[in-house]
């Protein structure tokens, strides 16, 4: 199940474990990344706050976690190619992977259509 | 998702609409607050105008800017008086880089000075110090200089290694102009001038036009196979590619145009004369030198680091970065900053701080990226 955020964070959950990433609105806004600074293995990282920062040509934007966790794992092939969150951010480019401190956060998100909804209000 | 900086806006004033406003949006622009009016960002992406730029050839809109115009009786002394520049040897068709400055010598402005043939002189200031310009020059001069503001003309910049090609097929006359040279030309039977300038580092023109022409001749130029609209976002990385100061950033009333490495905009009957605002310092840091220096930095890595980092030396802070970013042609982050004079020369290695983190930096000698302006075959 995939749940997006109003700051255009994406956030896919499977079992105790969620991935996460900035969806293609989010990309397009943001235009050609050139860098992305993701948290370390083990930071923890709350809900609606920074969990990361993506470098674009034109600036800095923060990324913020959608819900309560810790830091499992990070996406090292954008440390190489960071541009693939241009190309597939709701894919290859995802960011990091995190634990599920409380799953009762995800029920404030938005699923796929309603995120869809959000975007085109915009 | 947030942005941690924000384009350049005048806050809580209702922003105008430029001339191209429509055409901007049928193009598929972006649009965002800059300089009080609602201007185009990007259309396909920043890093494709940039190279589009450096490659072939960009339109950007540049109507934003304040384009004015000054006449009446002894004109050069009066302007002599609120500028640096050395009119006397401003020809009709001659293009000059002069500065606006105040009494203690910061930069209020920088803008471009052009001599017409009935003697008179065309400015282009910044679009977000124009009104202030406008001020600090009417109160400066004498009554009886008349100050036109030409806010009915639209201006239209095209940049790039093809661009002469695309213009000499509408304008054939203006092929023959060279580096900081203008004239008066028709252009599909609208009156124009056209100076053979720009803000990008390669050759190119800057096209003050009517601005009820503006649409049209935007259509006509990118109708050119070479041509395409670029946005505010690679105007910004060509510029600092080429090395090139942006008012506001770069300089301010903090800054000295000599610490600027601007010493060119102070003409050089002036440099011994004075007789210009702020004369007293500007002379003396041109005979002493100055405690820092405006430098390029290479920096290590991918991570640009911005406006207000701060740049060390070993614990040392001897610097603040003023415009800085991802360089779309070095595929490198560079930047330009404000170091100690001592640490100011190329090679220099020094470190920059983004978010806690330190970045090796080398101090680079600019342009980054190498002019390309024309000069004549």
């Amino acid at each position: 199940m995939r749940y997006f955020t109003d700051e255009h964070e994406w956030i896919d959950v499977a079992g105790d474990v969620a991935t996460v990433g900035i969806t293609d609105y989010a990309q397009g806004q943001l235009g050609d990344i050139v860098f992305v600074e993701l948290p370390a293995v083990g930071t923890t990282v709350e809900k609606g706050k920074d969990a990361a920062v993506v470098e674009s040509v034109k600036a800095a934007s923060d990324v913020y976690a959608p819900i309560d966790g810790e830091v499992t794992e990070t996406n090292g092939a954008l440390e190489d190619d960071p541009a693939l969150v241009n190309t597939a951010p709701e894919g290859e480019g995802w960011f990091f992977k995190m634990t599920i401190a409380d799953a009762g956060q995800l029920e404030g998100l938005m699923d796929e259509a309603a995120y869809k909804d959000f975007v085109a209000s915009l | 998702m947030s942005d941690q900086t924000s384009e350049d806006q005048i806050e809580d004033l209702p922003l105008d609409k430029l001339a191209l406003d429509a055409w901007h949006r049928a193009q598929g622009a972006r649009m965002v607050p800059f300089a009080g009016y609602e201007m185009p960002i990007q259309y396909e992406g920043i890093v494709a105008e940039h190279s589009w730029t450096r490659e072939s050839a960009g339109l950007f809109d540049v109507s934003h800017m304040g384009q004015l115009l000054l006449s009446g009786p002894d004109l050069d002394a009066a302007v002599e008086a609120v500028l640096p520049i050395d009119l006397s040897t401003l020809k009709p068709g001659q293009q000059r880089y002069s500065l606006l400055l105040d009494e203690e010598g910061g930069v209020l402005d920088d803008l471009m000075v052009s001599r017409l043939d009935d003697g008179s002189l065309y400015l282009v200031v910044n679009g977000a110090t124009k009104w202030d310009d406008i001020g600090t020059l009417r109160e400066a001069l004498p009554d009886d200089i008349t100050l036109n503001h030409l806010d009915e003309q639209a201006l239209i910049a095209l940049q790039g290694p093809k661009a002469a090609e695309a213009l000499a097929r509408h304008v054939p006359e203006a092929a023959a102009l060279t580096f900081m040279k203008f004239g008066r030309f028709t252009l599909a039977g609208h009156p124009v001038q056209i100076a053979r300038a720009g803000y990008t580092g390669e050759d190119g023109f800057e096209i003050s036009l009517p601005a009820e022409a503006a649409t049209e001749i935007a259509d006509l130029l990118c109708g050119e196979p070479e041509v395409k609209p670029i946005g505010l976002g690679a105007r910004d990385s060509l510029r600092l590619e080429a090395g090139l100061p942006l008012y506001g950033h770069d300089l301010s009333p903090e800054t000295s145009p000599i610490e600027a490495g601007l010493l060119f905009g102070i003409n050089k009957r002036r440099r011994t004369e004075g007789g210009f605002p702020g004369a007293g310092r500007i002379i003396r840091e041109i005979n002493e030198g100055t405690p820092a220096k405006w430098i390029g930095l290479k920096i290590d890595g991918r991570l640009p680091a911005r406006e207000g980092a701060e740049v060390f030396d070993g614990t040392e802070k001897v610097g603040t970065v003023t415009s800085g970013g991802f360089s779309p042609t070095l595929g490198a982050p560079i930047a330009m900053a404000y170091v100690a004079a001592t640490y100011a020369a190329p090679g220099s290695a020094l470190e920059v701080e983004v978010r806690g983190k330190r970045l090796a930096a080398t101090v680079s000698p600019t342009p980054f990226v190498p002019h390309r302006y024309y000069r004549g075959s």
